[in-house]
């Protein structure tokens, strides 16, 4: 069973080694000339505003929050997906609940205005 | 076969577990935990927990290190990397280390005698795949647990929007 998994391994071990090579080809064999202009932080062209280690608000909390208790509620989803055909009608009715209550918290979640974002 | 590699995730895993508590940088300390949590999904894997592999890496290194590094960002890293750690933890968590290692060496020690491996009638391999094991028991046998899970969601979501959006509406 695992050997079915080597593909995935490869491709990491693959992407893991491009990053490095990638990077440690410009760090040894690079030529460095740095300027107080090269030393700014890569800001996709734009002059940086400000340090990018300010405190950020709280709003990004609440979003992270709602997305994972979301995403573990589509991890159940998965397995419910793979056996539903097995399951047949007692699945449904067992997923039911799990669905209205995954409905509920959307309604109060869009209710309570937190995915408004001021 | 399988061997070098559980040797290569558990010295991956220890390693990067090593280098992430002596991390003075707490964005560092993080993104090591990111690694431990993909060796952790390799060993999974070897062990035949396939969902459990899948699991760790799209909810722990893609949900949850995504709220720690919120966290982090939330208060100000440059302060907490200058700041020198006083916990005063030292003995408590030498205390909880070495219970845990008690409580692993006994699980280990009985190996499938264990009370918790009979209580279940199907062992690895002896289904299809892992993923449909663990449905066909999940929305069966552990539907009730399920169903209390969902309720329990819906708590940590209110509790997480009633929080965040008193200290947003201030």
């Amino acid at each position: 069973m695992p050997q079915e998994y080597l593909p995935i391994l490869i491709l990491l071990a693959l992407a893991t080694g491009f990053a490095v090579v990638n990077l440690g080809v410009s760090f040894f064999f690079g030529c460095r000339r740095p300027t107080a202009e090269k030393d700014t932080a890569y800001e996709c062209g734009i002059v940086p505003e400000t340090n990018a280690r300010g405190r950020f608000s709280v709003k990004f909390f609440l979003v992270a929050m709602l997305f994972i208790v979301f995403d573990v509620e589509t991890i159940f989803l998965f397995p419910w997906a793979v056996v539903f055909r097995e399951l047949g009608g007692f699945g449904l009715a067992a997923m039911t609940p799990f669905m209205l209550l995954l409905i509920a918290s959307l309604i109060y979640e869009w209710k309570r205005g937190a995915l408004e974002w001021d | 076969m399988e061997l070098p590699f559980f040797y290569l995730f558990s010295v991956g895993i220890i390693g990067a577990s090593i280098l992430m508590v002596t991390r003075a940088n707490v964005i560092h300390a993080a993104l090591l935990l990111v690694l431990t949590f993909f060796f952790l999904s390799g060993v999974y894997v070897l062990a035949g927990a396939e969902f459990l592999a899948v699991v760790q890496i799209l909810l722990y290194a893609g949900g949850i290190m995504v709220l720690y590094l919120f966290s982090i960002m939330l208060m100000s890293v440059d302060v907490a990397v200058r700041l020198r750690q006083f916990h005063r933890q030292t003995i408590f968590a030498m205390a909880t280390a070495v219970l845990l290692a008690l409580e692993i060496w006994m699980v280990l020690s009985r190996g499938t005698s264990y009370p918790a491996f009979k209580s279940f009638g199907w062992g690895i391999g002896a289904t299809p795949g892992n993923v449909e094991a663990l449905g066909s028991v999940l929305y069966t046998q552990f539907l009730f647990p399920f169903e209390v899970a969902s309720v329990l969601l819906l708590a940590a979501m209110i509790g997480a929007i009633v929080l965040a959006k008193r200290t947003i509406d201030r």
